[in-house]
């Protein structure tokens, strides 16, 4: 890391804690009329520790393209959170049906995905759609083994792959 | 504020169905896998809907973006949960049911 992408990580780390900060304890900050300055140099000395210690935890490097894949990412939420809610019916019809219908199987599957930014979150991807959770995952093959509830939800990994694409177009890995 | 009642207990209504809908499926679904499908899914939408009533009900101030970051949290946290009780059985090799099975 050279001093340009330290002094990055460590401004992007500064600004995240202190921006938690005063959202956690913005009643002291705010309410007591004036603000109260001694108060506020408390966080920015806490932000600062923390920033020190550990801001290459936070950004340990600065990726390539990271706007791109940052706008593309905010779209994929609201899919994602659509994809919830149709999970939640789908476990919650299959729960209640009283011939429950399920039929669990193991499969396996490889992607072209290799960053851990992008396993991660085509594994919890996985986890929070319908019938399908992640057991493993192996990062060099990009190999992924799925417990899925029921033959419908395993078809759509393994034939439509509309979320390893949709995750591959996000970081750019296609 | 009678609306604001009306979505709340809405959102929260919803939520503890699907809260009670994960424990029915702990109980009826025949092995470890499928109940965590069950626990691991349902959990997931029914905390985040019983914490949007609440932020529903006590209206915009600054606890409400507590109770967001909280939700972002229990996102981010219930998938990985799931993944890491899953992965810990699989590994130490507790068998899948399958169709035709008795109940374990």
């Amino acid at each position: 890391m050279n001093a340009r992408e330290r002094a990055i990580s460590m401004t992007i780390t500064f600004i995240t804690m202190f921006v938690f900060w005063l959202l956690l304890s913005a009643w002291v900050v705010y309410l007591p009329q004036p603000y109260d300055l001694l108060e506020v140099s408390k966080g920015i000395i806490c932000a600062l520790i923390v920033t020190l210690v550990s801001h290459e935890l936070l950004v340990p490097r600065i990726g390539e393209n990271v706007l791109v894949k940052t706008r593309r990412f905010i779209p994929y939420i609201f899919w994602e959170l659509w994809q919830i809610v149709l999970a939640n019916l789908d476990v919650a019809y299959r729960v209640i049906h009283p011939k429950m219908p399920i039929d669990p199987l193991v499969i396996e599957f490889e992607t072209t995905l290799r960053s851990d930014f992008a396993l991660t979150t085509l594994a919890n991807s996985i986890t929070l759609t319908p019938g399908t959770i992640t057991i493993t995952v192996e990062p060099e093959q990009g190999k992924f083994l799925v417990h899925a509830i029921a033959k419908a939800p395993a078809d759509a990994l393994l034939v439509d792959k509309t979320m390893q694409e949709k995750v591959a177009y996000v970081y750019m890995e296609e | 504020m009678l609306v604001i009642d009306v979505i709340a207990t809405v959102l929260m209504g919803v939520g503890a169905f699907f809260m009670i809908t994960g424990a029915v499926g702990l109980l009826r679904f025949p092995d470890f896998y499928t109940r965590l499908h069950a626990t691991g899914k349902c959990d997931t939408l029914g905390e985040v809907l019983i914490i949007a009533g609440c932020m529903v009900y006590e209206g915009f101030s600054f606890i409400t973006i507590k109770l967001l970051l909280l939700m972002v949290f229990i996102f981010i946290a219930n998938p990985v949960g799931t993944h890491a009780i899953m992965k810990a059985a699989y590994l130490t090799g507790v068998k899948p049911w399958k169709k035709g099975d008795k109940r374990m």
